[in-house]
C-alpha cells in the first residue's frame, strides 16, 4: 500500500524567448542589464497528502499546474523546490524505486510508433522484468479489456486518438503498478468508452491501488474521485471529498420543492428559515403548456430554495407546509456543483 | 543497474532494426559501395589514379561508413523520439536510471557501426581485387575499430540530443560533411604537408584519428599518424562525447 505526499512543491520553467520575438535584439539594446528571463511559475508551494488506496483528483483550469504535478511525481519533471514522496521514496532521489511503483498515462499520447499495439504492451512488460508468459497473458487480457483485440497486430501510427489513448492506459496498467497516474484520462473518449474507463478505474482501485487523476471535468471528478484537490495558479486552494468541498460553499445547496398549491405566505415563511439564502417561485410548465394560466394548473407550484444546508431543512419545510395546510408533493436536493466551488474559492468561473 | 530492463531496451531496438532491415541495409552499404566502385574501380582502371590508391582509400571509406552509420543510428531515432510525440517517454519510465537508456543507444549504435565498418572489407575485396591488406596486429586493429565505432555512436548521442528536427539537414551539411572532407579519409594526413596551417587545424577533427588509425593498422605501408597518438586521441574524444551526450540527454529527458 503506497501513498503520495508532496511538500511545498515549486516549479519554475525557464523557457528561452524565441528568436522571432526579438530575443537576440533584446541583448544589444538592453546593455548592462541581464537578458530578460522568461520564467513561468507552474507550481507555487503545492502540498498534497494522498493516502494509499484512494482515487484522488486534481481539478483545475488549463495551466493550473496539474500536469506539472504529475510530471514531478513521476520523475519526469525536476522540482525547483520542495519534495515529493511515493510511499517512502523521495521521488527525485530514488527514481528507480519510484518508477517500479507507478504507471503513468500522460496527457499527450506518447506511444512507441515503431511498434504494434501488442508489442507496445509486451515490451513495456519486458522493461518491468515480466517473463514472457506473464507478459503475453497480461497483454491479451488488457487488449480485450480495452477493446483493442482486432487492432492488436497493427502499427499504432494508424490508430485514432481515442484508440491511442486507450492503449496508453492499458500500457500503464501492464506491470500492475501500485499507483496509477492518469493525466486527463477521459479527454477525447466517446461517452461509452468514458464509462468503460470509469469502470476500469474503479475496479483497479478496488484491488487496493492508489489512483491519481487530473481533470477539468467537474462531473468526472465528482463521479470518480474519493477526494479532490482544487489547483489554481500552482496552489492548492481547496481539498476534501467532493461533498465536503461542495458543502464548504455557502448557499451551495438547491432544494427543489413542489407544493400542492400556491401560497405567498408559505413563501415568506421559507425565506425566514435558518440557512436559506434565496427563495424563487416559478410555475411548472405542465403538459398543458400554454393553458398554465387556467385555475386548474396554477395550484401546482414549484419553488427553488437556495440554502447552505440540504437534508436538514426538509423537516422544517415539511412542518411549515403542514402549518399552512399546503401539501408538499415532491422534494429534490441537488448538492452544490464543483463549478460553484471554484467560483467561490477563486472568484472566477473555471471556464474564464 | 538492472539487467533485465537493459536487455529489454536493447531487445526493443533490435526488434525495430529487424523490422527496418532492408532500408537499414541500403542506407548502410549503398554509399560505401558506390565510393569503392567509383574511386577504387572506375578511377583506377581508367588510369586516373594509381592502383595503390585502392588500398589507401579503403580505411577512409571504412571510417566514413562507420561514422555515418553510428551517428545516424543513434541521432536520428533520438531526434524523432524526443519530438512532440515523446515516443521515448515509456522507456524513460522503465525502472532503470535514465543514463542507461542513453548508454543502451550508444551500445546499439556501436554494434551497427562495427557491422557497417567491417562489412566494407569483404565488399572492397570483392570489388577491388587485388587490395593489399597488411593486418600485422589484429589486436590493435580491433581496438582502433572499436574506438572508432564508439566515437561515432557517442557523437550520435551528443548530436541527437542537441539538434532538433528542423536542423537535421544543417547537422549533416555543417558538421558531418566538413568532418569527412577534412578527416583524412580520401588522403593520408601527411598529404596535407603543403598546407601546414590546415594540417594543424584538422587535428581537432576526430575523424582524422579514425582514418589514420585504421590506415595504420590495416594498410601500414602508407604514411599514417602514430598509433599511440590515435589511441589517446580517440579515447579522449569518446569520453568527452559520451560526457556531453549524457548531459544533453538528461536535459532533454527531464524538464
Ligand atoms: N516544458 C515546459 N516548459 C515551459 N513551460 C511549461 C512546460 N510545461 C508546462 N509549462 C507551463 O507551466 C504551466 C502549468 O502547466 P501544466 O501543463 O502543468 O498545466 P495543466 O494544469 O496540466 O493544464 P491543462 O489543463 O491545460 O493540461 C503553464 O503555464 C505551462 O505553460
Ligand atoms: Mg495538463
Amino acid at each position: 500500500m503506497v501513498g503520495i505526499r508532496t511538500h511545498d512543491l515549486r516549479k519554475v520553467y525557464n523557457s528561452a524567448p524565441p528568436l522571432a520575438a526579438g530575443g537576440t535584439f533584446a541583448f544589444s539594446t538592453a546593455r548592462g542589464k541581464k537578458a530578460p528571463k522568461n520564467e513561468i511559475v507552474a507550481l507555487n508551494g503545492l502540498s498534497l497528502n494522498i493516502s494509499s488506496g484512494e482515487i484522488f483528483g486534481l481539478l483545475g483550469p488549463n495551466g493550473a499546474g496539474k500536469s506539472t504535478t504529475v510530471g514531478i511525481l513521476t520523475t519526469r519533471v525536476r522540482p525547483t523546490e520542495g519534495q515529493a514522496w511515493i510511499g517512502e521514496h523521495e521521488v527525485w532521489r530514488e527514481q528507480v524505486a519510484v518508477k517500479r511503483l507507478i504507471g503513468v498515462v500522460a496527457q499527450r499520447p506518447n506511444l512507441d510508433f515503431s511498434l504494434t499495439a501488442r508489442e507496445i504492451l509486451l515490451f513495456h512488460g519486458a522493461y518491468f522484468g515480466l517473463d514472457s508468459r506473464a507478459r503475453a497473458e497480461r497483454a491479451d487480457e488488457l487488449l480485450d479489456r480495452f477493446k483493442l483485440r482486432e487492432r492488436a497486430e497493427q502499427m499504432v501510427r494508424g490508430f485514432s486518438g481515442g484508440m491511442m489513448h486507450r492503449l496508453s492506459i492499458a500500457r500503464a496498467m501492464m506491470h500492475d503498478p501500485q499507483i496509477l497516474f492518469l493525466d486527463e484520462p477521459s479527454a477525447g473518449l466517446d461517452p461509452q468508452t468514458r464509462l468503460l474507463l470509469w469502470e476500469i478505474i474503479r475496479e483497479y482501485n478496488q484491488r487496493g491501488k492508489t489512483i491519481l487523476l487530473t481533470t477539468h471535468n467537474l462531473e468526472e471528478a465528482d463521479a470518480l474521485c474519493q477526494r479532490l484537490a482544487i489547483i489554481d495558479h500552482g496552489r492548492n486552494i481547496a481539498m476534501g471529498t467532493p461533498s465536503e468541498l461542495k458543502a464548504s460553499v455557502p448557499g451551495g445547496f438547491v432544494l427543489r420543492l413542489r407544493f400542492g398549491r400556491q401560497s405567498p405566505e408559505l413563501l415568506q415563511r421559507l425565506q425566514g428559515l435558518a440557512g436559506v439564502r434565496e427563495v424563487r417561485a416559478h410555475e411548472v410548465a405542465s403538459s398543458a403548456g400554454k393553458r398554465g394560466a387556467d385555475a386548474g394548473l396554477s395550484d401546482i407550484n414549484s419553488i427553488d430554495v437556495y440554502a447552505d444546508r440540504g437534508g436538514s431543512l426538509i423537516s422544517e419545510i415539511a412542518n411549515l407546509a403542514s402549518a399552512a395546510s399546503v401539501e408538499l408533493c415532491d422534494v429534490h436536493i441537488s448538492e452544490p456543483s464543483l463549478e460553484n466551488l471554484f467560483l467561490h474559492h477563486t472568484g472566477r468561473s473555471m471556464r474564464e | 543497474m538492472n539487467w533485465k530492463t537493459f536487455l529489454a531496451l536493447l531487445g526493443r531496438d533490435a526488434h525495430v532494426a529487424r523490422r527496418n532491415f532492408i532500408p537499414l541495409l541500403l542506407q548502410t552499404f549503398l554509399q560505401p559501395m558506390m565510393f569503392v566502385f567509383i574511386f577504387g574501380r572506375v578511377m583506377v582502371s581508367s588510369g586516373y589514379m594509381p592502383a595503390a590508391y585502392k588500398s589507401l582509400l579503403l580505411p577512409g571509406i571504412m571510417a566514413i561508413s562507420m561514422v555515418f552509420t553510428g551517428v545516424w543510428a543513434v541521432a536520428m531515432p533520438l531526434i524523432a523520439e524526443f519530438q512532440f510525440t515523446r515516443e521515448i517517454e515509456d522507456r524513460l519510465l522503465a525502472p532503470i536510471e535514465i543514463s542507461w537508456l542513453a548508454i543502451e543507444k550508444v551500445i546499439f549504435g556501436t554494434l551497427q557501426a562495427l557491422v557497417a565498418g567491417l562489412a566494407v572489407i569483404p565488399m572492397a575485396w570483392l570489388l577491388l581485387r587485388p587490395v593489399e591488406f597488411n593486418l600485422h596486429s589484429p589486436l590493435s586493429f580491433a581496438f582502433v575499430t572499436l574506438l572508432v565505432a564508439l566515437f561515432s555512436s557517442c557523437g550520435g548521442l551528443a548530436l541527437g540530443c542537441s539538434v532538433d528536427q528542423a536542423h537535421i539537414g544543417l547537422m549533416f551539411s555543417m558538421v558531418l560533411t566538413p568532418m569527412i572532407f577534412f578527416g583524412c579519409t580520401y588522403y593520408p594526413w601527411s598529404a596535407l604537408a603543403h598546407f601546414p596551417i590546415l594540417q594543424k587545424i584538422v587535428l581537432v577533427n576526430p575523424l582524422v584519428y579514425a582514418s589514420e588509425g585504421l590506415r595504420g593498422t590495416l594498410v601500414p605501408q602508407f604514411p599514417h599518424l602514430s598509433l599511440l597518438a590515435v589511441l589517446v586521441a580517440l579515447t579522449l574524444f569518446d569520453v568527452a562525447l559520451l560526457g556531453v551526450g549524457l548531459r544533453q540527454f538528461h536535459s532533454k529527458a527531464v524538464s
